[in-house]
């Protein structure tokens, strides 16, 4: 919880990037590239939750993907403790992946509806055989759903019997079959309803604790970011703008974009209506195959002078009032949005 | 109501004709009274509403908030005229719009209401425009139709609205197609159809759901100008329970095909008086909560091709008693001051009384759900049909 006392970093990412090609014309030559990530650094320590935010098309998702190795870096460096994940091969890297796993946004279009729950849950053993001796295969699949809180008996059935929540749980039993150290929670929540969102935080929060896990959080929905994480980052654009504590980043924002961010995000209470000031960004976020020079947000952004679209803010420690944090804006000053 | 239309005199006729024919009484635009609608599938009938009233007056913004299953799409499209029929049906009730009974209207007739009168912005704009007609196209088909307009004046007009929704380059982009604009232009391209006759009622389905929130600032910002500007009566269907917080005045929350609760927003945001509200307000996560076990409401929402005896919601409630289980379901009535509710016990929950007690926690919700019983989504379904429903309940 408490960011005075370091943790032991488990997942360490450096300069982390992804360019997709896009082809064109009859010879399918590169044309340019999609900067879906561009140089994404951070530190995820034992037993946290970090956070990601940003809107779609940011780069958060592809992210995650980066971090499980789902997709191939175009550059950068991941080590997950002390190994470089990059560079394995063959076993190791299928004995890496034991420790690092995923929950998928849609649990509709996540589990095969071909299987059952318990082949679903009881998959990661038929990759990883000498987790679970075959006989005692069964009796851990039903430890894991009632872990997660579902029917052990419904072990046979089949994804399309249960509901949004059920079948994000069916999701969550798998991630955590093989005894992972993190989890990449792509949008967990998003797909599900309000009254069941609730469940399925509790739920992640008391696997947490239990089981010790590192949670990457990646979300839109500000709120439920806020509750779960103690860290969070913002991403604009496939970069980290702000990356701080989760109280640093709520209270005290200092990049304009996480201002406009959270300026947007309505608040549960009419009162608050009039209360605040909602800064309302103008146009959409640019597209990240041609995103803007320098600074990425300067197109949009209210503060922005000649040095953003000439020079690159870099993601460091600056002040917030009380202390500091990073920020990657030339004009980084806190200010109260919440 | 002063439309300027630019193609001249006849046009103008029509529309000074439409609006005479349409006034609103005392300011009341739409009476939504008892309306039923069901689903008759192959496998049984799935009541989708069950007797849902409400008014909505000029200016005003009623939001209807629920889950997905609880009603609040159908309603919209009972009222627009635009249920899919079979499977739905229309099972009793009245839709009045300035004292009118509109179901009643023959086609004809209900074909000059939706559109000039009520129009709705949908969800989902991607899916909601055709793709191979470019956007101006389609925005113009409404001056065609329903204004008889040619080709050039309804292009001109298409341009005023892209204008009008902020839409920049209104006049290069008027033959760009759908895939061509971003989601929150798409969304914008979908409101200018929507208003391009200024109706009197506008009903909004989830109109930022599919948006992120610094477009959805922008959407909303609009629709309530727009609002302002023509005194429009705005029907806000959404799940968010901070959307409404931002921009209703009245607010009506549906469950399992019923309003559960009707209040003014202040009040209710204050003190929910019905269980299901309060559930849905405590389960936001708070700041004081931080790192705390978030209040959820145990449970699902029911399967309405069986919906529980009793009180829809009994199976969840913190506060169920007997009466809940065995009584037919309670009647939204007044509980206080301008405020309805339809709970037995909501004079109690409205007034903190240490009479009402909790007969069963989240926990033991939960258990008993997950444990005791079949999971309520397949109870007497067959699997084709539920595979079917799969991704989107009714």
């Amino acid at each position: 919880m408490s960011t005075s006392v370091r943790q032991e970093v488990v997942l360490k990412a450096e300069d982390l990037v992804k360019h997709y090609p896009i082809k064109a014309g009859v010879l399918r030559r590169t044309v340019g590239h999609v900067k879906a990530v561009d140089g994404v650094s951070f530190e995820l320590y034992k037993g946290e939750t970090l956070g990601i935010v940003g809107e779609s098309g940011c780069g958060k998702s592809t992210l995650g993907r980066m971090l499980m190795r789902l997709e191939e870096p175009t550059g950068g460096k991941l080590t997950f403790d002390g190994v470089d994940v990059y560079s394995q091969k063959g076993a190791d890297m299928r004995r890496l992946r034991r420790d690092i796993q995923i929950v998928f946004q849609d649990p509709y279009t996540s589990l095969n509806p071909r299987k059952t729950v318990g082949d679903i849950v009881g998959e990661p053993f038929d990759i990883h055989t000498d987790v679970v001796p075959k006989r005692g295969r069964r009796q851990r699949v039903q430890e894991l759903l009632e872990l997660v809180g579902l029917n052990p008996e419904h072990i046979n059935r089949y994804p399309h019997q249960f509901s949004g929540g059920q079948r994000q749980r069916i999701g969550i039993a798998r991630g955590v079959a093989l005894h992972p150290k993190v989890i990449i929670c792509d949008e967990p929540v998003s797909a599900l309803d309000v009254s069941v969102q609730a469940q399925v935080v509790n739920l992640l929060e008391r696997l947490q604790r239990e089981l010790g896990l590192a949670y990457i959080f990646i979300a839109h929905d500000l709120s439920v970011v806020r509750h779960i994480s103690d860290r969070v980052g913002v991403m604009y654009l496939g970069k980290l703008v702000e990356l701080g504590d989760e109280d640093q980043i709520y209270s005290r924002p200092t990049h304009p974009y996480t201002q406009a961010l959270l300026s947007a995000v309505p608040l549960p209470d009419p009162t608050m209506r009039h209360m605040r000031e909602q800064i309302v960004l103008t146009g959409d976020v640019p597209s990240p195959a041609n995103p803007p020079q320098a600074c990425r947000f300067h197109t949009r952004c209210w503060k922005a002078q000649e040095i953003c679209s000439i020079d690159e803010p870099l993601l460091i420690e600056r002040p917030d009032g009380e202390s500091a944090h990073l920020s990657a804006c030339h004009f980084a000053e806190p200010r109260v949005i919440l | 109501m002063s439309v300027t239309v630019g193609s001249g005199g006849k046009a103008d006729v029509e529309v000074l004709d439409s609006r005479g024919l349409w006034q609103p009484v005392d300011g009341l635009l739409l009476e939504v009274d008892e309306l039923q609608v069901e689903f008759r599938t192959r496998d049984g009938v799935a009541k989708a509403i069950n007797g849902v009233s409400f008014e909505l007056h000029e200016g005003e913004t009623l939001a209807i908030l629920g889950e997905s299953g609880s009603g609040k799409s159908v309603t919209a499209q009972a009222i627009m005229g635009i249920l899919d029929s079979p499977p739905g049906f229309i099972t009793g009730g009245e839709v009045r719009y300035c004292g009118k009974n509109i179901l009643a209207l023959p086609d004809e007739d209900r074909r000059r209401v939706r559109g000039p009168e009520i129009s709705m912005v949908f969800q989902d704009a991607l899916s909601a425009l055709n793709p191979v007609f470019s956007v101006g196209w389609q925005i113009a088909e409404m001056f065609r139709k329903h204004r008889g307009m040619n080709k050039s004046d309804s292009q001109a007009q298409a341009i005023r609205l892209m204008q009008r929704v902020q839409i920049p380059g209104a006049a290069q982009r008027v033959k760009a197609y759908p895939h061509q604009f971003s989601g929150g232009m798409r969304q914008r391209i979908m409101i200018a159809m929507a208003i391009a006759l200024d109706p009197a009622v506008l009903i909004a389905d989830e109109p930022t759901t599919a948006l992120d929130v610094t477009v959805q600032a922008q959407i909303m910002q609009l629709l309530a100008e727009l609002q302002q500007e023509g005194r429009m009566g705005l029907i806000l269907i959404t799940h968010d329970l901070g959307v409404v917080a931002d921009v209703a005045d009245r607010i009506a929350v549906m469950y399992a095909g019923r309003i559960v609760e009707q209040a003014d927003a202040f009040e209710l945001y204050a003190q929910p008086g019905h269980p299901y509200t309060k559930g849905l307000l405590d389960s936001i996560p708070r700041l004081d909560q931080k790192g705390e076990t978030l209040s959820a409401i145990g449970g699902l929402p029911p399967n309405l091709m069986s919906i529980p005896p009793g009180c829809p919601f009994n199976p969840r409630c913190h506060y169920a008693h007997d009466i809940c289980r065995v009584d037919p379901p309670p009647p939204l009535r007044e509980v206080a001051r301008h405020r309805l509710a339809a709970c037995h016990f909501s004079e109690l929950l409205l007034t903190h009384s240490p009479e009402l007690e909790v007969t069963q926690t989240t926990e033991e919700v939960e258990a008993h759900l997950e444990l005791g019983l079949d999971s309520p989504v397949v109870a007497g379904l067959d699997q084709a049909t539920q595979a079917e429903q799969g991704g989107e309940p009714l």
